[in-house]
């Protein structure tokens, strides 16, 4: 589905990834760990085709078709979804507001009309008890004067609603307290399928409980240093970082 | 605050809007030039009795002694009065009995304009006087109307037909010499609306006028006059499209509104008018005096989307002179490319315990300039008069610039009186992460501007909220990439 190969991206002409390769095939999981400033969001707003961010060298590629002249907006209508670390404010746009515009300029690009209001409100009624959101939450301004945990929540809300082919979770765990990580975790698992992957950024392991990754990588200093199964998150969140630091200098 | 499924649903819905195109249609102007003939012939050629004629003839000789002001934060080439031709209307203009008879390709401006009158009767229950290069030629829903009690007709017909009325009211909030381009509109309105709702009566529907500019090089001055008797209730919506053209068009509108003792008038405008090209050439100058009258325990909401013209000038206020009366300012004035605005309130606290509400949001993009001038003013005799305003701005790019000129007057100690203001820009994050969700940028930033707007167009009767919406984005079409 994703293949990523060789590549290097910079701001402001100062390198973040190093050359990163990366394939996630349909059906899997894949956990990225890294310590911090690493390059694990640099990594995912480059899939999400941030234009900030100079690929200088190496591809993207979503089912064959390379992403190097594709639109941030192509690729979320192409079913690329990330996650944010840190979802922005849109003051006075509420919730439902904001996903109703989404999913409905997806269509668009796919040809389709507007969804019909009695399936939008059929859909969102069943992705909100899914995850276990109060509805007064969606009339809210997005992310406006949301709690850390709340953000989160309302991304993977968004996520449901949208069913894309690829998510990416940037530290999607973070902020979110023990019940609520249950209920995201497995809201993620009910949404996965043989025909969608997801990638999932994070520091902890625990998460890693929840949704059993199928292949864990750890990127370091803007290349990837080691990959492994499930059992190498065990080893990080015993070992730490440093080992594998030492490991890429020799490499 | 609840969030019913009826809510929901409301909000899911979407409508589109159509604009950009103008008629064709043959029209009887007058030669440029003003003169005290040019007056004499626009009040004969209406019919006026004679008091009106002497009327317009006195706000002349005012004007003639008056210069255009100065003060405002923006820069144009001053009109040349003597080029305007100051008269012009449809020339198949006999009153219709019924809308058969209206010229078909006015008809279809409307249906344009998505005003259909036919789809308006049965869908919103709005009556329409539709104002057309200065003379109403189509009015509907009179009959329900004038059950109630309730006058809705064109001002020239108000003049003919309500003398009384016209002449206690016209000019008592907007004398003739109140200010340059006032002193010009009452000597030369073409025409406008009147409406009267009589004591104790509400307003069955919103009353609605669409103004249009459709004769290349004719000032339109509009004279619009609300009356609502006491306790009783009117809504009042006026919008405006208007055709491309190259030349520049003057407007210049006189707009009184009075409320008797516990009335209520809602006043909306969705003003766009051609606001010149990407270059700043051509595009309308909008110079309007609009000012309400409350009496005691009275209110006036007035409520502005102003997305149009190449130069606005345009501060429509209050008089709080009745005890316990309300004032309420909602605006938003987007202004892009070479567009400039100037544009606010004044609230006078003349009664005890008056109270006022100011809320301006300016929208900025391209090289426009966009000034919020607003002015409170609290008389000595005022006690207890409160006032909020907050003025947010909003600006995209860093070729535009947004100005905040906030007056305070207060005379009476006990005055209370808050101000608020902010300032921002749409941020890239925020359009990326638009952008991630399949939103394009565009209409992500029409998406971010509508949720600025939103305390405003709140504010709106819901058929005018979509409509301004849609005008939001349209106007900042372009504004990036
Ligand atoms: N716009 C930018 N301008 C300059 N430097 C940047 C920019 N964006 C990211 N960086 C730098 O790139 C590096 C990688 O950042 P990134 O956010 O990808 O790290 P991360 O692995 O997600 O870290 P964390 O675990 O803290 O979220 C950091 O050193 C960061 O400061
Ligand atoms: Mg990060």
């Amino acid at each position: 589905m994703l293949k990523i190969e060789n590549l290097h991206a910079s701001v402001e002409d100062k390198e973040i990834l190093k050359g990163i390769n990366l394939e996630v095939n349909a059906g899997e999981v894949h956990a990225i760990m890294g310590p911090n400033g690493s390059g694990k969001s640099t990594l995912s707003a480059v899939i999400a085709g941030k234009e900030e961010f100079e690929v200088t060298e190496g591809s993207i590629k979503l089912d064959g078709e390379d992403l190097e002249d594709v639109s941030a907006e192509e690729r979320a209508h192409k079913g690329i979804f990330l996650s944010f670390q840190y979802p922005v404010e849109i003051p006075g746009v509420s919730v439902t507001n904001f996903i109703k515009t989404a999913i409905n300029e997806s269509r668009k690009a796919r040809g389709l009309e507007d969804m019909p209001a009695n399936k939008m409100l059929k859909l969102i009624r069943e992705k909100s008890e899914l995850l276990d959101i109060d509805r007064k939450f969606l009339s809210r301004s997005l992310n406006e004067g949301f709690s850390g945990g709340e953000k989160k929540r309302n991304e993977i809300f968004q996520m449901a609603m949208l069913e894309p082919k690829l998510a990416i979770l940037d530290e999607t765990d973070s902020g979110l307290d023990i019940d609520a990580l249950r209920i995201v975790a497995n809201g993620v698992n009910k949404l996965k399928s043989k025909d969608n992957a997801v990638i999932v950024i994070t520091h902890y392991q625990r998460l890693l409980e929840y949704i059993v990754p199928d292949f864990v990588h750890v990127l370091h200093n803007g290349k990837i240093v080691k990959s492994g199964g499930k059992e190498l998150a065990i080893e990080l969140e015993e070992k730490g970082y440093d080992w594998l630091k030492n490991e890429a200098v020799v490499e | 605050m609840a969030y019913t499924e009826e809510e929901l649903k409301k909000e899911l819905e979407t409508k589109e809007y159509e604009y950009g195109f103008y008629t064709d249609i043959e029209s009887d102007t007058m030669p440029v030039g003003l003169n005290e003939d040019v007056v004499i012939a626009i009040s004969k050629k209406k019919g006026e009795p004679e008091w009106m004629t002497l009327w317009r003839l006195e706000a002349f000789k005012y004007w003639k002694e008056m210069e255009e002001p100065e003060w405002a934060n923006v820069k144009y080439e001053k009109p040349d009065f003597q080029a305007i031709s100051y008269y012009s209307a449809p020339n198949k203009k006999p009153k219709y009995d019924s809308l058969d008879e209206v010229d078909p390709e006015l008809l279809d401006t409307f249906k344009k304009l998505g005003i259909s009158i036919d789809e308006q009767k049965k869908l919103a229950g709005v009556a329409v006087d539709i104002v057309m290069d200065s003379v109403s030629v189509a009015t509907t829903f009179k009959k329900t109307l004038a059950e109630k009690g309730i006058i809705f007709c064109s001002i020239s017909e108000a003049i003919k037909e309500h003398p009384e009325l016209v002449k206690k009211y016209i000019g008592s909030v907007v004398p003739k010499k109140d200010n340059f381009y006032a002193a010009l509109n009452s000597a030369v309105f073409s025409d406008g609306s009147f409406c009267y709702i009589p004591k104790g009566v509400r307003c069955p529907m919103e009353l609605s006028t669409y103004f249009r500019i459709n004769q290349a090089g004719t000032g339109q001055f509009e004279r619009t006059l609300v009356i609502a008797d006491e306790g009783s209730y009117v809504s009042y919506l006026e919008g405006c499209t208007a055709p491309s053209r190259d030349e520049n068009q003057l407007h210049a509108a006189v707009v009184e509104l009075i409320a008797l003792d516990g009335a209520e008038i809602k006043y909306s405008t969705v003003q766009n008018w051609f606001p010149g090209d990407k270059e700043g050439r051509g595009g309308v100058y909008n110079f309007v005096t609009k000012r309400g009258l409350c009496e005691k325990n009275a209110k006036i909401s007035w409520t502005q989307v102003e997305t149009g013209s190449a130069v606005t000038w345009k501060y429509p206020s209050c008089v709080l002179k009745g005890d316990n009366s309300i004032g309420e300012f909602y605006s938003i004035a987007v202004t892009n490319n070479h567009q400039q605005a100037d544009t606010g309130t004044k609230m006078i606290h003349l009664g005890k315990n008056t109270r006022s509400t100011i809320i301006s949001k300016g929208i900025s993009a391209g090289k426009s300039q966009n000034s919020y001038r607003g002015l409170v003013q609290v008389n000595s005799r005022a006690e207890n008069a409160r006032n909020f305003s907050q003025c947010d701005s909003l600006l995209m790019g860093n070729e535009c610039g947004a100005h905040t000129f906030p007056y305070i007057e207060a005379k009476n100690k006990t005055a209370q009186i808050e101000h608020e203001a902010t300032t921002s820009k749409i941020g890239e994050d925020q359009i990326f992460y638009c952008n991630q969700r399949g939103i394009d940028t565009e209409k992500a930033i029409a998406l971010i501007v509508n949720g600025f707007s939103k305390e405003v167009l709140n504010k709106l009767p819901m058929e005018f909220a979509v409509e301004a919406q849609k005008l939001l984005e349209i106007s900042l079409e372009g504004s990036v990439g």
